[in-house]
């Protein structure tokens, strides 16, 4: 069976992830702050009766903040025993890829080149896969 | 009938769990008729349990061991070894069965025969087979049946059916009122609090559960090895998250296998080191700020750490220029390094492929420490210590801006207004001069870089006093709850800050961060070494003044007076409902974690609500005393006016100021205890004359403990002696030295006097007794 993607939108980029590493899509409502946490993490909020830690996706590219907003889309991304609400601009849809994901062989840009692990094609456009858990990871983890 | 068949499988497991203490401490003492009695009860159930459900195996054996046992209780044979070996490979065969039993298994049956002719007086047991069998059968003995998936999800479920309650809540809020419906809502409300509560406490398990299987499985080890073991638990009533237990059972068994194994040597090495032929084996559990300490500790050879740097050497893990430089601390720390054993030769019991670093790894893993401390000859004292996350916590909600904090309570001392106290600006940052003590002040909103909501003098002040640490003070906005809150690691980027213990969901269902007292000092740059450095300082100058400190507990009666208790004797603080308390046989008493306590210090249970009461511990036994609040803890010279008869109050001191009534605890214990002496007289001690130091610090001590010091030539109980003083053949002598080194007690050794005056005692009850009837 062909790998599942999941395409959202973060930074204003169409982007996909693997979706075997993603639990599901969740609508966050409300975000208690995590004051001096590490940059990237935006706070906290619940999913049902489980506390998610927030990840801004623009910070973790290192490309700015993300706005504030009453209600947002969220990927919920179990890792290493905690899960991870990964914020992003928009979810688009779940697709199959059309084949094998192609390594990079350019740079793709100051944030992204840390957080892709190739490009995939699936609806015969070609994405940019980007591994959720080093977004999760943060800025921090790559220049250690 | 399955259903007849199932309890009969739980109850024989609970009963044989219940019964491996038993059978150790039969074993020590044969002649103990209760502990025969209590296994020949149990074979005795089993065998008439199997007649009905007619399995047939179970009967033979238990009719087998239950013949043997008989003979022993009618005195035809005595219990020795071989027999009480044969019993115990019984009764694991029993527990492999009733597992059998219940997954439905067979299990071969040819060497059952060979069970049952080992009980005859001639045969050997089979040993060899009976060790084999046992860890599959301890595995089964303690099983839960509900798998932690299931509670959890149970929990989830539960939590969200809070979260629905408080939606509907506040749709009934905007609705009109209908009577009929708010009282409908308030009963399902209350149910969904009274099951929330069930399933919290259904996570939770006293630590006994791990420490249970110990006695036995010291036992087969030590006689495996042909060693002898004491072992000693203490702690089993501190609680942990089920999944928490699980998580450390292993490593603690494994290190209880290397103790015994590698630490506690044979009878005779022992005998030639000088000592006890018997090893000592510690085991301990408490709860120490927001972790949980179990440490392991035996008096055995110790951990050899040149012998460790060799192997490291020799496996090429050190350079020569490497093992130089390292500090006797971390050469034995070596120890949790893969691929080094202590031992020359791998034994059958802890060469099983496991080694320290990989308990060092499983306790890591659930975010917890391994320390190591070691003295050639003396011993190794093995100390784990793991997070209160994952467990449930008391604490304090506060509030800094709009934002909710937790606290553990167990930090905490007192919170006052920041309005009553008088605060110091030091260059930049804050003193807080509470009672004549200065203590650094912590702003929460500035430490988080929050917008403060409250004008300073609005603030509360918490009072916190972090575990090995100073007292600092926190001011935060607002104070809201005590809460009890279920507490779960946070994500390693949060943890980053080193600000937090964990994360917990409020009951409206919002993330709350629970701060950790050690992490916000460190974050706030207060240097508490140096503090520690003066305290020491000034601890061994008072000593060599002369001037013995006690620490005393100063609290507020449930009246409002000012009262103190010396610390030692507080075991710890708790709230406790006000239905827990009951008047019964004479008595008021009030149950606590399972056990039943005298209750001392208010005269009637408060009609709601709840109370705070101390936990009173004479080593023994234990009372319980109401209270009101914590005002401070202060380490004093004891200088009192003593009550003009023996009460509740030993005297009247003068701290800071205020006149404060000091309790007795030995009156106490003597009053409430159930295994009180009940009015027995005080008992008489006798004192040398004349001597200044004794007049002015000991007899003040001495009858702080409850005694009543002898007048001139009145006979006594207990004679407490200096070096010089001729005593009477007959009397119960504690000596006192006024020296470094020599016989007796150091005058200043306040444990070790308390010590010897109480080992004085068994003997005192009887002199007592002879002379209450002559």
């Amino acid at each position: 069976m062909a790998e599942l993607l999941l395409i959202g939108r973060l930074a204003g980029r169409r982007i996909a992830f693997p979706a075997d590493r993603v639990e599901g899509v969740v609508e966050l409502e409300g975000i208690t702050p995590a004051p001096c946490a590490a940059a990237h993490v935006a706070g906290l909020s619940a999913l049902r009766s489980r506390v998610l830690t927030v990840i801004d996706g623009l910070a973790a590219l290192e490309l700015g903040r993300a706005r504030e907003a009453a209600a947002r889309d969220a990927i919920a991304v179990p890792c290493d025993g905690h899960t991870y609400a990964l914020l992003v601009d928009e979810v688009e849809d779940v697709v199959e890829a059309a084949g094998p994901h192609a390594p990079l062989t350019a740079p793709v840009g100051a944030g992204w080149d840390r957080v892709a692990i190739g490009t995939i094609e699936a609806n015969d456009e070609l994405f940019l896969l980007v591994d959720p858990y080093l977004l999760i990871a943060g800025p921090a983890a790559h220049a250690a | 009938m399955d259903e007849l068949i199932n309890d009969f499988i739980a109850e024989t497991r609970d009963m044989a769990q219940a019964l491996s203490g038993a059978i150790v401490a039969w074993e020590a003492m044969p002649d103990d008729r209760e502990r025969l009695d209590e296994i020949f009860r149990f074979v005795h159930t089993v065998k008439g349990n199997c007649g009905f459900f007619d399995l047939p195996r179970l009967e033979q054996l238990s009719h087998a061991a239950e013949g043997a046992l008989a003979e022993v209780r009618a005195g035809g044979r005595v219990a020795d070894t071989a027999l009480v070996n044969a019993v115990l490979a019984i009764i694991d065969r029993i527990g492999e069965l009733v597992q059998a039993l219940e997954t439905g298994e067979s299990l071969a049956s040819e060497d059952d025969e060979q069970l049952i002719a080992a009980l005859s007086n001639q045969a050997a047991a089979p040993r060899a087979e009976a060790a084999a069998a046992e860890p599959e059968t301890k595995r089964a003995l303690r099983s839960i049946r509900l798998s932690v998936d299931l509670l959890d999800r149970m929990m989830n479920g539960v939590s969200d059916a809070v979260l629905a309650r408080n939606e509907l809540a506040r749709r009934l809020r905007d609705a009109p009122r209908d009577v009929a419906v708010e009282a409908a809502f308030e009963r399902v409300s209350q149910c969904i609090a009274e099951i929330r509560d069930g399933i919290t406490r259904t996570r939770m398990q006293r630590i006994d559960s791990l420490f249970s299987g110990l006695p036995r499985m010291v036992r087969d080890l030590a006689a495996d090895l042909g060693k002898q073991v004491r072992l000693e638990a203490d702690g089993g009533d501190v609680e942990l998250d089920r999944e928490m237990i699980e998580m450390i059972r292993d490593p603690l068994t494994h290190i209880v296998r290397n103790a015994i194994d590698h630490g506690i040597e044979s009878p005779d090495e022992r005998a030639a080191a000088g000592k006890k032929p018997a090893g000592a084996l510690r085991v301990s559990a408490r709860q120490a700020g927001n972790q949980i300490l179990i440490e392991v500790a035996d008096d055995g050879r110790g951990i050899d750490g040149e012998a460790l740097v060799r192997k490291a050497r020799a496996a090429g893990l050190l350079t020569a220029e490497q093992a130089d430089r390292l500090s006797p601390a971390q050469k034995i720390a070596l120890v949790f390094m893969p691929s080094l054993s202590t031992a020359d030769e791998v034994t059958a019991i802890s060469g099983r492929g496991v080694g320290m670093d990989v308990v060092r790894a499983n306790i890591e893993r659930i975010g917890g420490v391994v320390d190591v401390d070691s003295r050639p000859s003396q011993g190794v004292r093995l100390c784990i210590r793991v997070p209160l996350t994952l467990t449930i916590i008391p604490a304090l909600t506060v509030s800094a801006g709009r934002q909710v904090f937790a606290i553990p309570r167990s930090a905490i001392d007192e919170i006052l207004r920041a309005g009553a106290v008088r605060i110091d600006r030091v260059g930049e940052a804050e003193v807080a001069t509470i009672r004549d003590r200065r203590v650094p002040l912590i702003a929460l909103p500035v430490l988080l870089g929050i917008d403060g909501a409250a004008p300073r003098e609005e603030q509360k002040l918490v009072l916190l006093k972090p575990a090995g640490g100073e007292v600092y003070a926190l001011a935060v906005d607002a104070v809201h709850d005590h809460e009890e809150l279920v507490v779960k690691p946070a994500a390693p980027a949060v943890m980053a800050a080193g600000l937090y213990a964990g994360t917990t969901l409020a009951d409206d269902g919002s993330p709350i961060l629970l701060l950790d007292p050690s992490g916000m000092a460190k974050r706030a740059g207060i240097n508490f070494a140096e503090n520690e450095i003066d305290r020491a300082l000034h601890a061994g100058a008072a000593e060599a003044e002369g001037a013995r400190e006690t620490s005393l507990l100063l609290f507020r009666t449930l009246d409002g007076g000012r009262r103190a208790v010396p610390v030692a004797v507080v075991e710890r603080i708790e709230d406790v409902a006000a239905d827990a308390i009951a008047f019964g046989a004479g008595k008021l008493r009030v149950s606590i974690g399972g056990r039943i306590l005298p209750l001392a210090g208010c005269a009637a249970a408060p009609a709601t609500g709840k109370m705070r009461v101390l936990r009173l511990t004479d080593g023994v036994s234990e009372i319980a005393y109401g209270f009101g609040e914590v005002i401070d803890i202060r380490a004093l010279v004891l200088d009192f006016q003593p009550a003009p008869a023996p009460g509740e109050i030993a005297g009247i001191a003068l701290i800071d100021g205020a006149q404060v009534e000091l309790l007795d605890p030995h009156w106490l214990f003597a009053q409430h205890a159930d295994a009180g002496r009940g009015e027995a007289p005080p008992p008489v001690c006798a004192l040398p004359e004349g001597d200044p130091w004794i007049d002015n610090m000991l007899r003040p001590l001495i009858e702080g403990l409850g005694y009543r010091i002898a007048r001139a030539g009145e006979p006594s109980d207990i004679v407490i002696a200096r070096e010089e003083d001729a005593v009477p053949a007959d009397a119960n002598v504690v000596r006192i030295r006024a020296s470094a080194e020599g016989e007796g007690v150091h005058r200043y050794d306040r444990a070790a006097l308390i010590g010897a005056l109480a080992a004085a005692k068994p003997v005192l009850s009887r002199v007592e007794g002879g002379k209450g009837h002559g």
